[in-house]
């Protein structure tokens, strides 16, 4: 007689794995990526697989070094590289999306335990990394529609609205992404898109992208700026689709508590508008995902959800 | 009528259509073949042995019994000779004292069977004491003793009784095929327990992917005004006790209660036609409808056995094992949270619904990842828990942290691990740290009371 296999229940299981959550964020992502492509040219494509292939690299070499077992199959490393690629403006040279890959594979993700147990995103900690390190490079813009020699460097709409001065681009051009910025973040339509994608696909929830876009909205139209108030603008313009669909809704770095979410992305989007409105930084995107995900325990200590039949708490119980 | 239902849970396949318009058959045990009846096939305490090995015991016959309210007398379900009582594997996994029968095939029946009442002259106290004596428990899976959930405390006045025909496992049919072929079978169980309970309502849960089940309990319900039938949203676990009561009442069964704290007496779909046979017909518990089912085997079906039969005696019964693709895996029950067999040597008892043979495909188990915190498993705990922060609690061995997250509350229903994209063993992380930290548990209260006995004994002695 056969030996029959002894196993715990559940004896069923999903479709869904690591890998297919990662095809499906990719995939997401295809059309803001097309549009990057559409507006920056070859140099946007040279750069976003440049930061795959080094990403995908340096978490197989940590493995490999570290002899551990090799993950890269999962395809979060991909996700991982194009995502940085998405937060670099186009002329940045391709050492620098190397160097990237590798703080942010590395520092942030591997050395704290790998998937899972990165407590900031990734991608946005070696778009930090880069900022600090390379500000020349991670912030010459150049305007959509230029490549190579003929680009053209020009201020993005967020950076004109921070001097005090009406923007050259229009709301169509800030919908569509026909503006300078990182060379992911600028087709809001297409980011939007790919949101929708992950939210009907169960990948992400609603909360963090909905809540985190109508903060912003919110604060900008109350608090507004010197003589401008066009939160429809601010919404669109800059990084806020691209991190609020894809950076803050990263699953080891935001919070897996309902309520948590609320509170994540009320804060990342007070954060933004106080960075963007107060702050030195035209942008505040990156920064306020990043300080938030640094309150992720702590905001999850917090609204634990009540379980079923919960008892009812005895105020000031006393101890036997 | 709109579906009622819970929040959060899961859809898995449900596999129901292998078996699902296969009537009922009836197979008896083949002669000479030996029948096992272990001492504990129900929640309390176990039964002893009242007969002897070399005893002629006829069908019907009560055979072993306990003294104890919280237990369940057991009887033959076959005329023959007991020739052993030894331990037996059950499908729960562990060894129980069985009494063994060898079937003489001849089906005496013993005296007085049969004698069956119209309950509407009993007493309730005749009608309880006729369903302790028939050896009725919940033959859905826990095996809760009949005639103690139906006569709770005073303090809790019942208002619904509630009929658990979610039938929410994957592939399991049997359920359902009692309520197309037997549906007024069903009604007049019911019947009989709203006699106890003459202020409760009685309504019958059953899921939206049952439409036949659901169009015939509403026909043999017409005219009956205290029952209804109640249309649920097929989702898993929807026949869990707790969520089954939340779906239809909006009532919560608090932490560590019972369901008759919150007014409510739950009964699974065979267990009624168990109250009704034992009451009507006169007849004991002695055999219940199961579901083969599991692309493993030849035919998948529903068949009504007699409890005590191996498994191995039911699938010869039946024309065996699929020989294209046998089965790897046997489960006992459902595929979201019965057991794995290793053998078929195991005795049927009366909570067996189900036996599935797995093929290969359908056992796959999938390789365990990292946690990636995408809290999948909480959006779909239907207890309201954190299953991925008690699995990493369990796997550093923190019991205390995992009480205070309320591991104790998990029913292991296995939402969090069917959902898991990282595929972790979660309900089964969790089911194991339960067991050490509900053990803790109850050692502790135990050696309080015994604290508390000894001091009142020596304050006694004192004065």
């Amino acid at each position: 007689m056969a030996n029959f296999v002894v196993s715990g229940t559940p004896h069923v299981r999903s479709k869904e794995s690591i890998q297919s959550i990662m095809r499906d964020v990719l995939i997401a992502l295809v059309p803001a990526s097309v549009m990057g492509i559409y507006y920056f040219g070859l140099r946007a494509l040279i750069l976003m697989v440049a930061a795959i292939v080094s990403a995908v690299f340096f978490e197989w070499l940590y493995e490999k070094i570290m002899k551990k077992p090799v993950t890269i199959s999962d395809l979060s490393a991909v996700v991982t590289g194009l995502l940085l690629a998405m937060n670099m403006p186009a002329s940045a040279p391709v050492w620098v999306a190397v160097v990237g890959s590798a703080f942010a594979i590395i520092f942030a993700k591997q050395l704290f335990g790998g998937l899972g147990q990165n407590f900031i995103n990734p991608a946005l900690a070696g778009r930090a990394f880069l900022l600090a390190s390379y500000p020349t490079e991670m912030t010459s813009w150049t305007s959509a529609g230029n490549f190579g020699a003929d680009a053209v460097a020009v201020a993005t709409p967020l950076a004109q609205l921070k001097a005090g001065v009406t923007p050259d681009a229009s709301f169509v051009d800030v919908l569509v992404g026909n503006i300078g910025g990182c060379l992911g973040e600028t087709c809001a339509i297409a980011l939007i898109i790919g949101g929708i994608y992950l939210i009907v696909k169960h990948v992400i929830n609603w909360k963090i992208p909905v809540i985190y876009i109508a903060t912003v909205f919110i604060l900008t139209a109350l608090i507004g700026r010197k003589g401008i108030r066009v939160p429809s603008y601010e919404i669109f313009a800059g990084g806020l689709m691209l991190g609020a669909f894809f950076m803050a809704t990263d699953y080891a770095s935001s919070p897996v508590t309902p309520k948590g979410q609320i509170i994540f992305a009320v804060g990342c989007g007070l954060l933004t508008t106080l960075i963007r409105i107060f702050g030195g930084y035209p942008e505040g995107v990156s920064y306020s995902i990043l300080i938030m995900n640094l309150v992720v325990p702590l905001i999850e200590r917090f609204t634990e959800p009540t379980i079923f039949g919960a008892l009812p708490k005895v105020k000031g119980a006393k101890k036997a | 009528m709109q579906a009622l239902t819970f929040k959060r849970g899961v859809h898995p396949p449900d596999g129901k259509a292998l078996s699902a318009e296969q009537p009922i058959q009836v197979i008896l045990p083949k002669e000479n073949s030996e029948l096992f009846y272990p001492m504990s096939q129900h929640i309390g305490a176990p039964c002893a042995p009242i007969v002897a090995v070399g005893d002629h015991v006829k069908v019907g016959q009560k055979i072993a019994e306990s003294p104890a309210f919280m237990s369940s007398p057991i009887f033959a379900s076959v005329s023959g000779e007991v020739v052993d009582i030894r331990p037996m594997l059950v499908p729960g996994g562990v060894m129980v004292n069985s009494i063994v029968v060898k079937n003489d095939a001849k089906m005496e029946e013993i005296e007085g069977l049969n004698q069956g009442r119209d309950y509407t002259t009993m007493t309730n106290e005749e009608i309880l004491a006729a369903i302790k004596n028939a050896g009725v428990v919940g033959l859905g899976g826990a095996g809760f003793p009949t005639h103690v959930k139906l006569n709770p405390p005073k303090d809790n006045p019942i208002d619904y009784i509630l009929i658990n025909a979610a039938e929410c496992e994957p592939y399991l049919t049997c359920d359902y095929r009692l309520m197309v072929e037997e549906p007024e079978r069903v009604v007049k169980g019911l019947q009989i327990m709203l006699k106890l309970h003459p202020n409760a309502k009685g309504v019958i849960g059953i899921e939206m992917n049952k439409p036949k089940a659901i169009e015939s309990m509403t026909k043999a319900c017409e005219g009956i005004s205290n029952i209804t039938v109640q249309p649920l949203t097929t989702k898993f676990p929807q026949g869990s006790e707790k969520h089954l009561i939340y779906a239809i009442t909006q009532r919560e069964v608090k932490s560590g209660a019972l369901p008759a704290s919150a007014g409510c007496i739950v009964d699974n779909t065979d267990t009624v036609v168990a109250i009704e046979r034992a009451i009507v017909k006169g007849r004991p518990l002695m055999r219940r409808v199961v579901t083969v089912s599991g692309k493993g085997i030849k035919n998948p079906g529903n068949y009504k056995i007699r409890i005590g039969m191996t498994l191995r005696d039911l699938v010869d019964a039946i024309g065996g094992f699929n020989e294209e693709n046998p089965p790897v895996k046997l489960i006992a029950g459902g595929p979201m949270m019965g057991p794995t067999l290793y053998t078929l040597d195991v005795a049927s008892v009366k909570t067996t619904s189900g036996l599935l043979c797995f093929t290969k495909e359908e056992a796959y188990i999938p390789e365990e990842k990292n946690c990636i915190r995408c809290g999948k498993c909480v959006d779909h705990c239907p207890m309201g828990l954190m299953p991925f922060m008690l699995n990493a609690l369990a796997l550093k061995g923190d019991g205390e942290g995992f009480v205070a997250h309320h591991g104790l509350d998990c029913i292991e229903c296995g939402s969090c691990s069917y959902e898991c994209p990282a595929k972790r063993q979660l309900a089964q992380s969790i089911r194991a740290v339960k067991k050490v930290e509900a053990g803790k548990k109850a050692a502790a209260a135990a050696a309080a009371r015994a604290k508390a006995e000894a001091e009142a004994k020596a304050k006694a002695e004192k004065n």
